[in-house]
């Protein structure tokens, strides 16, 4: 059987879930086994994981599972997979993975890779992103039991319907370390930056916070979550989780848009895995350039207009 | 409280990365090793603040790894921290090093332990958890802010679009980056009071590798920029949707 964990927030599945169960649904029929998902905690529709290729959901709807907690979730999934005779367990590598899946990784002595972005190569190698995207790396797991962390956004979701019948997963949670826990979320119906597909992101050449709007309209105009340069999060002129680069989110969206950013080694660390880039700066000597499929010379206060009536004019001849 | 941080060396965030021996060592030759970022500039410079404030008692530094880590081990005395350890073991997988650093943890009973939420070669955000299940402690990743209150850790973390708080009691591990605290240079006087601060080598317990890195890869070049004039911003959209596909 391959688990694959199921995150929900707020009740609702992100995308990256989705992905994560096409990825184990897609592993499971190379390996001739059931796919199942693990869902933790209040869900609104099930169903939704059947479409991406669940077999099975086994869904607990302890309450104490409704909030993030390292060693409650840990043994939830850990009981869920011994259960099921699991032999590869695969996450959506985020900041829950990374709270939970090294250490399933311990105590069911199940070698695991981090980040992966494919699915196991024929030799059984797995391709994952090291040096802040700098380069890749092939890694072998030597158990029979594995764990896979996949990166969001990149092996995309694929549809392929399955019974997704629901079991209840028994659980005891007795937990009592974490208190006082509540989550605050920007409201807004953009797609969190890690899952992004489409990024805008502004550096200081944007001159400061006041001038955002121009960007957000450009962000809006595709849909796109809004992202920034270091010294912007440092200045406060944006929030820090909207701070990209290797001290900040390390993003992989389709489409990169970087306007008044000059592409220092430590930004490109964080979006160098973007499918397309777009540089627009008024430096044509920006070292961006070299890193961008795209460019345009230019100052930002003057295209940004352009290029977001363009997009709108565009979106509205797609519509019809 | 007694803290434990874990510390590690990295490539120098502008080094030139490649590959020899068919692909299958990183080229150290010429590379500057820093301490890592997050180990550096969060999790130790927020240990310290801690023992400034009174909050902890003792700032234990660990590092996994060969003779080739002193030298970042002493640049993390010369911030502060009043003893290092390093197990002397290259780090070659996540399973193994955090089962050095665990076993030596549980037979010093540290109150809290903190980690980078990654190391800046490898990404793999996995040493920390791993840590805490040997240590049976709860685990936070990703803090962003951390205070203590008795027995018990105030910690603002990063989620997904967001932010939590929660409270956390020890014994606890976190894994640390942006915002926990601000980067520190060391001075003279923690420079010459690092030199006699004890670093203790210890040979590293039986443990082993559940993964192998076979090969690397660098990714394929980028065929070149193509430039669009600022005033035909049509061009641009009709190539990200034609040529890019992407919109
Ligand atoms: C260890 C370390 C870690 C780091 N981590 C990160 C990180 O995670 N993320 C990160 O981003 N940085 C990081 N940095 C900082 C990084 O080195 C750069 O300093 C930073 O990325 C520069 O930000 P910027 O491009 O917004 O600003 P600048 O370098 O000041 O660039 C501004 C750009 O805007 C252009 N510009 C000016 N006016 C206009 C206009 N009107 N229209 C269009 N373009 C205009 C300029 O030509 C210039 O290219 C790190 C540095 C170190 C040492
Ligand atoms: N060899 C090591 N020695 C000590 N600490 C380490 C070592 N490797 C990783 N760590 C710690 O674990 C964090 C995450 O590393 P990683 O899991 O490799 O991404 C780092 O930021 C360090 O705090």
């Amino acid at each position: 059987m391959i688990l694959v964990f199921a995150e929900q927030q707020n009740g609702a599945f992100k995308k990256a879930s989705f992905e994560a169960v096409s990825y184990g649904a897609q592993l499971a029929a190379k390996q001739g086994t059931e796919c199942a998902a693990v869902v933790l905690g209040n869900a609104n529709d099930l169903s939704e994981l059947a479409k991406y290729g669940a077999d099975k959901i086994y869904h607990s709807n302890n309450e104490a599972l409704n909030n993030f907690n390292s060693k409650s979730y840990t043994k939830a999934i850990s009981e869920a997979a011994n259960n099921t005779g699991t032999t590869t367990i695969v996450f959506s590598d985020n900041v829950t993975a990374r709270g939970i899946a090294p250490r399933l990784s311990v105590r069911l002595k199940a070698g695991m890779v981090s980040g992966a972005i494919a699915l196991p190569a024929n030799d059984g190698s797995i391709k994952k992103s090291v040096f802040s995207g700098k380069a890749f790396a092939h890694v072998n797991i030597k158990t029979d039991k594995k764990i896979i962390s996949l990166t969001p956004n990149s092996v995309g979701i694929t549809e392929n319907a399955k019974a997704g019948a629901v079991e209840n997963l028994e659980v005891a949670i007795d937990d009592a370390s974490i208190t006082n826990q509540t989550a605050q979320t920007a409201s807004g119906d953009t797609v969190p930056l890690g899952e992004a597909e489409l990024v805008v992101s502004g550096g200081r050449g944007l001159k400061g916070p006041e001038n955002w709007g121009i960007l957000e309209e450009l962000g809006a105009s595709i849909g796109a979550t809004l992202a920034c340069s270091r010294p912007v999060a440092d200045s406060h002129w944006r929030p820090h989780h909207e701070h990209v680069g290797q001290t900040g989110g390390t993003i992989r969206p389709n489409l990169y848009i970087a306007v008044g950013i000059s592409g220092a080694i430590q930004h490109l660390a964080g979006v160098n895995s973007s499918k397309t880039i777009v540089v627009i700066n008024t430096d044509p000597e920006a070292p961006f350039f070299k890193a961008a499929d795209y460019g345009i010379v230019g100052d930002a206060f003057e295209v940004l207009p352009k290029l977001t009536a363009a997009l709108n004019s565009f979106k509205a001849t797609q519509a019809n | 409280m007694k803290i434990l941080v874990c510390i590690t060396k990295a490539p120098d965030t502008t080094t030139k990365v490649q590959f020899t021996d068919n692909n299958t060592r990183f080229v150290e030759d010429g590379v500057q090793w820093i301490l890592n970022p997050y180990d550096e500039w969060y999790a130790l410079v927020r240990a310290l603040e801690l023992k400034e404030s009174g909050a902890a008692t003792e700032v234990h530094l660990i590092s996994v790894g060969g003779a080739d880590a002193e030298p970042i081990m002493r640049k993390a005395l010369a911030l502060g921290g009043d003893q290092a350890i390093r197990i002397n073991a290259e780090h070659t997988d996540s399973f193994n090093t955090a089962a050095q650093i665990g076993e030596y943890a549980k037979a010093n009973s540290y109150d809290l332990v903190l980690a980078g939420k990654e190391s800046i070669d490898y990404n793999n955000g996995s040493v920390p958890a791993m840590i805490a299940e040997h240590l049976d402690a709860q685990f936070v990743p990703n803090a962003t802010k951390l205070d203590v209150e008795g027995g018990s850790l105030n910690l603002e973390r990063e989620i997904d679009g967001g932010k939590e708080t929660l409270t956390v009691s020890i014994p606890a591990v976190i894994s640390c980056q942006k915002g926990m605290a601000e980067a520190r240079i060391p001075n003279m006087r923690g420079i010459m009071a690092a030199r006699t601060k004890p670093l203790n080598v210890v040979e590293p317990a039986a443990a082993e590798n559940l993964t192998e890195t076979t090969s690397y890869e660098l990714p394929p070049a980028k065929s070149g920029v193509k430039l669009i004039d600022a005033e035909n911003v049509q061009e641009l959209v009709d190539l990200l949707h034609n040529e890019a596909k992407v919109i």
